[in-house]
């Protein structure tokens, strides 16, 4: 056959052979992602999601960087076991503004991807003080040191200026008060009002109970509204995904 | 497992020969190729029968009309409905005399258990022993009552929450605003003589005259408590914070907010029916 013979062309010519298997591999790569990018489908849009508050997008941070991925999941899939456990199954939209996202591949601990108001700031403090003094038989390791470190908010906008570069729509009125809205979210006497305008549904409360604000503060900030914001109650969901 | 090839056989050569090297054009093994073949049929029926190729507005949906979504909705509708009429049952039974009914009985004692694992064991423990600040379910010593009504109605509306009208509500006072140093040192030392030894014996008896005046109450003259105000019974001997004097001492002085979330939002009735069973006949029951 004609083709095999020029086939034979690309076989002898390692060079061409090297271009032409790249091009089949982009083909392929392109066929499964770049759909992901303009498929209305990709990421169904629900009620609710908004960009992480200062405070709960700092509280982020102190999760990554304490690895809390490793051991928990933020990713219900959908099964009955799941669901009847944890909550309604996560939507593509619920990380939207999370970069990376925190799906986690492994749960040695639970999956915390509804774990918002499921328990008390005073447990949360409890079990990240000394996990076994609320679950014995619990082999998370202790984050007491949390409690001590002090957090200032001063470059909490930097942060938020990066978010958005990457895609977040963070408002310049929201990274223009991004400290002035970080220190408000836990402090009693903090503008409450102007947080949860720019921040619908954020928690504003005293979160660790101690008078300054700390990395504790932040991270249950961050727990407490984890999986709150879509309300379910309106929410159809679409057969094909 | 191919044969070598014997020296006079009719397979021809493909032709390249590479330093005198020349290479036979054996056909591939029939089962292999048939297995390749099907593989490829078997791919295209595959995005056929199931959601696969994406399209302007959304990926074809498949022949079978597969989802997830939709699967995992039918599941949950099933076990529903497999287990609705003894929900019902439970939702509407009276509890008191739920143990004449074997059956519900059962039902609700294993549901209940898997209710209070998944949702209570947090902060009650996975066998209800409590931890500091989370009262032992396993004692017959109740903040708010043992009695099965009693129990159902705190997990139902819980405990000092903001989120339920009907949630059980009572507050002690900060005493460190209200008495002095030297006042609550003897209170807490008449607190411990109710139960056991006191820390300094000798304030006891100004201990007792501070507690009458500030703390019989809601605790009662005898240190008994009062289950219709969430009083502890203070001479009981069970603490939920702890009785040690530097413990009461905090106590009184900051006074305590244990709080327990409403249930009612988070699980049906005939859930809570079941878990306020299956705490019931841990033990402490009455």
């Amino acid at each position: 056959m004609a083709i095999l013979e020029k086939h034979k062309i690309l076989e002898k010519n390692a060079t061409l052979l090297l271009v032409f298997s790249f091009l089949v591999v982009t083909i392929g790569g392109i066929v499964q992602i770049a759909p992901l990018f303009y498929l209305e489908n990709t990421i169904e849009e629900v009620e609710g999601m908004r960009p992480y508050s200062p405070l709960e997008l700092q509280g982020r941070e102190i999760y990554i960087r304490e690895g809390c991925y490793v051991c928990h999941s933020q990713m219900i899939r959908p099964m009955r076991d799941e669901v009847e456990r944890y909550g309604h199954y996560s939507l593509a939209a619920e990380s939207m503004y999370d970069h990376p996202f925190q799906w986690g591949s492994k749960r040695t601990g639970p999956d915390l991807a509804r774990v918002g108001g499921r328990y008390s700031d005073e447990w949360h403090v409890d079990h990240l003080m000394d996990p076994q003094s609320v679950v014995p038989e619990s082999v998370m390791p202790k984050y007491a040191f949390l409690m001590d470190r002090r957090l200032d908010g001063d470059h909490i906008g930097d942060l938020m200026k990066t978010h958005r570069l990457v895609g977040v729509p963070y408002t310049d009125e929201q990274i223009e008060n991004a400290s002035a809205d970080f220190r408000a979210q836990a402090d009693p006497d903090g503008d409450w009002d102007a947080v949860l305008a720019r921040y619908p549904k954020a928690q504003t409360r005293n979160f660790d109970g101690q008078p300054y604000l700390t990395e504790m503060d932040a991270l249950i900030a961050y727990m407490q509204m984890l999986g709150t914001l879509v309300d379910f109650s309106t929410f159809t969901p679409d057969a094909s995904r | 497992m191919s044969k070598k090839p014997e020296e006079k056989q009719e397979v021809e050569t493909t032709g390249h020969s590479w330093d005198g090297i020349e290479e036979y054009n054996n056909p591939l093994p029939r089962w292999w190729l048939w297995t390749f073949y099907a593989t490829i049929v078997w791919g295209i029926l595959y995005t056929i029968a199931y959601p696969a190729w994406p399209l302007i507005n959304g990926a074809t949906p498949g022949l079978l009309g597969f989802s997830t979504r939709a699967e995992v909705a039918q599941d949950i509708a099933d076990f529903k409905e497999r287990n609705s009429g003894l929900d019902e049952q439970l939702a509407s039974a009276d509890l008191t005399t739920l143990a004449e009914n074997e059956e519900l009985y059962r039902y609700a004692v294993s549901g209940g258990a898997a209710v209070f694992r998944t949702w209570c064991a947090q902060c009650h423990g996975s066998g209800a022993a409590g931890a500091e600040g989370y009262p032992n379910l396993l004692d017959n010593d109740w903040l708010w009552g043992g009695t099965i009504e009693d129990i159902q109605l705190t997990i139902a509306h819980g405990i000092r929450n903001e989120n339920d009208l009907d949630a059980r509500y009572s507050e002690m006072p900060a005493f460190g605003e209200i008495l002095s140093d030297e006042e609550i040192n003897s209170v807490v030392n008449y607190v411990m003589s109710l139960s056991g030894e006191p820390e300094d014996a000798t304030l006891v008896a100004a201990g007792e005259t501070v507690y009458l005046d500030n703390c019989a109450a809601c605790h009662m003259d005898d240190g008994s408590g009062d289950i219709y105000q969430g009083a502890p019974n203070l001479a009981n001997g069970i603490w939920l914070y702890g009785g040690d004097v530097d413990t009461i001492r905090e106590t009184i002085t900051y006074s305590r907010y244990g709080v327990m979330p409403n249930w009612t939002d988070r699980l049906s009735e005939a859930q809570i029916a079941a878990v306020a069973t299956y705490v019931h006949q841990l033990g402490g029951g009455e």
